[in-house]
């Protein structure tokens, strides 16, 4: 950690998540921007930059999607970029605000991450078909489910792993969601529910899948002597991580997330974390679908290659277990507006390790947690660690 | 959210709203088109599909073979080194069962989407594509598969000149 | 805090199409360059990130992130996307490098613009979607409103811009990387179709295609890398108004005040005294003018003046462009910045060729995103590393 300067979370804001917003994007911008400087006990003149994250522009029918965000985040007359790492965006978004104050650069760095999905007619879903290689993939019409359920019958198969055991991880989601008061989704269900709802790519059915929704997210950041002035309770990013693994999904075996554990190690190592599984109390990875926290826990490392489904039928997942994992509720309860929705984890992570995530809270005093988001094709892990 | 915060912003609306015009909204559409130049390693691709082979590239360094191919190996970084044909067998490295179409209405009959490993490319070396000729219930992974060619004279060096893999 | 530099360039060349190569294959090219100029690092085990600088609706692919690692070194490896010009790139591969955590760190950009068809179309989906689409014509008259603006609050006249248009299209003939060199006549540029007034057909750049690889590092890195290295001595970037309606036309404000945070880190008091030449964007050709008085290369009202009496030619006092500028070498969306970037560093090792400038020693490298934003970043590059 030697050379750079110690960066803390010091403010967080949310919007709501739904599936239809009345609010533009700018609108949702300036919302959540507002939240988070207010409180910070901040001003925008307080802000000196601006990192902003969002995922595909063909969701709002907009080309260069950032350059319209660039007022609503703050960034009027100020240095403004856009990171975009598919459904990475929104912890990466973190990451880079990270590096606009551990650089020496800016004192303080506003963190937004925004998607309106709805826009998109006649359904969101289609913008996705874009994302394919025209020449491979797209001809097949290949959509997004398509493919996620490759990877979970193939994570299914070299484990061994039933859906019922997947399922827990929707009905453990939902129910944590029903204590976020953003949360789209948030319901009381069961194995059953998921497992007669209806068959939407076998083995992805209905309730495996988190929505499409709108919403942002932001978070104020700022250097050591800055946070210390602003509040008594800074929590520090302490590692940040990232990896991409090749286009060429079909060339991979998709059981394992090499690119998770690629971006955690990363992350790891500059935070000094040794022993995930011990260092780390509460963790919010990715779970657009179910099968995905299962199989981020074993990226992050957090247990061994498929034992993620022991300790979810365990309870070790629970928010009172010994790893709590989404105690927010996550993308299954809370909502999935792609970039926001990961900055709503790193969100969550800062209301946790400062006592302040109410019925949510996980007990025993946590002091390390760890956000994750997932993108691309299957490609992408962003890591945050942070620390009281 | 936070403990302390009692009011958060934002103000749904619902889809009826919208459809019934309570919502004022602007409608455009994009004039997006493209033609993407396939390259080297794709055009030879395609041309190939074109006379019913699937074609590789192969890499002496790391010793693979390489489907689609490519004019750079991504492990070594370097260009790769030559060209070899495989076959158009192979086995099921993952599949999956579609009964949603692309505009998110129910399909009579579902959609089969198979990961092909490539007989005679490198092991894992798989190509996306589809499957027929079977029950979706009786798919297995590792099932041995084989292409099922357009005729020749309706192939126009797409991936679809394979209409889809039949089950050995 | 450790300093900066370019060690390692590594373009293809800039070409109106290339439809015998794919955009994995331009970048693999550039790369390929890059990493060989570079002191031949192994991108495989070499590099501690990767930036590439893309926008979804150039390319025609959502998520465009997604396929870029393989044909630059980055498989499973520490790469992400900057939506943004390549020179926005370049400041967040320095900011990686100043937090000490990252000691080489790889910047890609190209353009590909040629496998896009509908071109307009897509320039016209980056305007407001409820305030600006729904006006219809083509989104450059947004630069022609500029441009009357800024003519008559400056002063600089009509034929200073043109002037800049032949001067530039000119250099380009002395480029091996340009795309569009000609000999062109004032009189020609005045007298081509009107498009956008006061704008006509010949002050507008033409699109081309080509990629750029550019590598950074630490000072440490930087001494075993090469012996030329580069310094970025200041770098600053900054997003004007959103509004097209509430800007000032008449001024580059993001350019001024990107100046003014690349000034300041490199201690750069005097930018009249102390930058010996600039390359800056002219995608329109008044534009080479504005964002010179943005720089303070010159005093304001007086860019055409300077244009006119050749100090901003090769051989003059402040040499402009010498590449040819945009004008010259083509509009290549993303990478144009980039190219910025590569041409000031090119020139300060002395590797610049035919438009070498003679005994130069710092230089700056600016971009503009284009219509229809008000964003553009600005940095210093010198030999020297203080």
């Amino acid at each position: 950690m030697f050379g750079k300067k110690r960066v803390a979370v010091v403010g967080a804001g949310l919007t709501l998540f739904r599936r239809y917003m009345k609010e533009t994007g700018r609108e949702m911008c300036y919302e959540a921007s507002k939240m988070a400087l207010d409180q910070a006990g901040l001003e925008l003149k307080d802000i000196e930059s601006v990192a902003y994250g969002s995922a595909p522009d063909a969701f709002d029918g907009m080309h260069m999607k950032g350059e319209n965000m660039t007022d609503a985040s703050g960034a009027w007359r100020k240095p403004f970029s856009r990171v975009y790492v598919g459904g990475g965006t929104g912890v990466f978004t973190a990451d880079a605000g990270w590096w606009h104050v551990a650089s020496g650069q800016f004192d303080t760095c506003l963190v937004v991450a925004e998607e309106k999905m709805s826009p998109c007619c006649p359904h969101p879903a289609q913008a996705f078909t874009t994302i394919f290689d025209p020449i491979m993939d797209r001809p097949h019409g290949t959509t997004l489910i398509w493919i996620f359920a490759l990877e979970m019958h193939r994570y299914m198969h070299v484990h061994g792993i039933k859906k019922e055991q997947i399922a827990l991880v929707s009905v453990k989601n939902k129910r944590n969601a029903l204590d976020h008061p953003c949360a789209q989704l948030g319901a009381k269900i069961t194995v059953d529910d998921v497992l007669n709802s209806e068959i939407m790519c076998w083995p992805v059915q209905r309730l495996d899948i988190s929505p499409t929704s709108d919403g942002a997210a932001a978070v104020v950041l700022a250097s050591e002597d800055v946070a210390k002035k602003i509040t008594d309770n800074p929590v520090w990013i302490d590692g940040v991580g990232w990896c991409i693994d090749s286009t060429y999904w079909t060339n991979r075996d998709l059981y394992y997330p090499d690119y998770v554990e690629c971006a955690a190690r990363m992350a790891y190592k500059m935070a000094g974390i040794k022993n995930p599984p011990k260092e780390i109390d509460v963790a919010e990875p990715y779970d657009p679908f179910d099968y995905k926290e299962l199989h981020h826990m074993e990226g992050l490392l957090l247990c061994r290659k498929g034992e993620a489904p022991k300790l979810t039928a365990e309870g070790v997942t629970q928010r009172d277990g010994n790893l709590p994992i989404n105690p927010s509720g996550g993308l299954l309860g809370v909502g999935n507006p792609i970039a926001a929705a990961g900055l709503m984890k790193v969100c969550e992570i800062f209301w946790q390790l400062r006592g302040e995530a109410g019925k949510r809270q996980v007990p025993g005093d946590p002091r390390t947690g760890v956000a994750q988001a997932w993108g691309d094709l299957m490609q992408y892990g962003s890591v945050i660690v942070m620390r009281r | 959210m936070s403990a302390k915060v009692k009011e958060y912003p934002g103000q749904e609306v619902k889809s009826e709203d919208i459809k019934q015009g309570k919502v004022l909204t602007v409608h455009d559409r994009p004039n997006a088109k493209y033609m993407w130049s396939a390259g080297i390693a794709m055009s030879r691709f395609l041309n190939e599909l074109k006379n019913g082979r699937i074609i590789a590239t192969t890499c002496n360094k790391c010793e693979r073979t390489m489907v689609p191919p490519r004019v750079f190996c991504e492990q070594c970084f370097k260009p790769t080194d030559g060209w070899t044909y495989v076959k158009d067998t192979g086995t099921i490295n993952t599949y999956s069962v579609s009964f949603i179409a692309g505009d998110a209405s129910r399909l009579k009959e579902p959609i089969i989407v198979v990961v092909v490993d490539i007989d005679g490319a490198s092991p894992g070396m798989g190509i996306l594509h589809t499957m027929k000729e079977i029950d979706w219930k009786k798919v297995k992974f590792g099932m041995k598969v084989k292409a099922v060619w357009k005729p020749e004279k309706e192939r126009t060096g797409a991936i679809t000149d394979i209409k889809y893999f039949k089950p050995v | 805090m450790t300093e900066v530099a370019i060690v390692g360039i590594g373009c293809t060349g800039f070409r109106p199409i290339t439809p015998d190569l794919s955009y994995k294959e331009l970048m693999f090219e550039a790369a390929t360059r890059a990493y060989q100029d570079a002191g031949n690092i192994n991108p495989r085990k070499d590099v501690d990130a990767f930036v590439t600088c893309a926008e979804d609706y150039w390319e025609g692919h959502s998520i465009f992130d997604e396929f870029v690692p393989d044909q630059i070194g980055a498989a499973l490896r520490h790469l992400f996307t900057v939506p943004s010009d390549g020179l926005i790139g370049l400041a967040t591969a320095y900011m990686l490098i100043k937090t000490g955590e990252f000691n080489t760190v790889v910047v890609e950009a190209h353009s590909k613009i040629s496998d896009v068809t509908t071109f307009t179309g897509i320039v016209n989906f980056g305007l407001d979607p409820i305030f600006n689409r729904p006006l219809g014509g083509h989104p450059y008259y947004m630069a022609g409103l500029e441009m009357t603006r800024f003519l008559r609050e400056s002063g600089n006249t009509r034929e200073q811009c043109a002037q800049v248009v032949v001067k530039n299209r000119k250099n380009a003939l002395s480029n091996s990387y340009a795309a569009h060199g000609a000999n062109i006549a004032k009189e020609q540029v005045l007298e081509s179709e009107p498009y956008f007034d006061p704008l006509n057909r010949l002050d507008i750049s033409q699109p081309c295609d080509g990629g750029i690889v550019i590598v950074l590092a630490s000072e440490t890195a930087a001494k075993k890398l090469t012996d030329r290295p580069v310094w970025i001595r200041g770098i600053g970037w900054i997003s004007d108004t959103s509004w097209p309606e509430s800007r000032e036309w008449g001024r580059a404000v993001y350019a001024e005040l990107a100046a003014d945070m690349a000034y300041k880190t490199a201690g750069i008091r005097n930018p009249q005294k102390e930058i010996n030449f600039a390359e800056i964007d002219d995608s329109f050709s008044y534009k080479e003018l504005q964002h010179l008085e943005a720089l303070k290369l010159c005093r304001q009202g007086e860019a055409g003046k300077l244009t006119e009496e050749g100090e901003t030619e090769i051989d003059g006092s402040l040499p402009v462009n010498a590449s040819g500028g945009l004008l010259g070498m083509g509009y290549a969306i993303e990478a144009s910045g980039l190219h910025r970037a590569l041409e000031t560093a090119l020139q300060l090792r002395g590797e610049a060729g035919e438009h070498q400038i003679p005994n130069v020693k710092a230089g700056v490298a600016q971009s503009w995103r284009g219509v229809p934003t008000a964003t553009g970043a600005v940095a210093v590059l010198s030999v020297e590393v203080k």
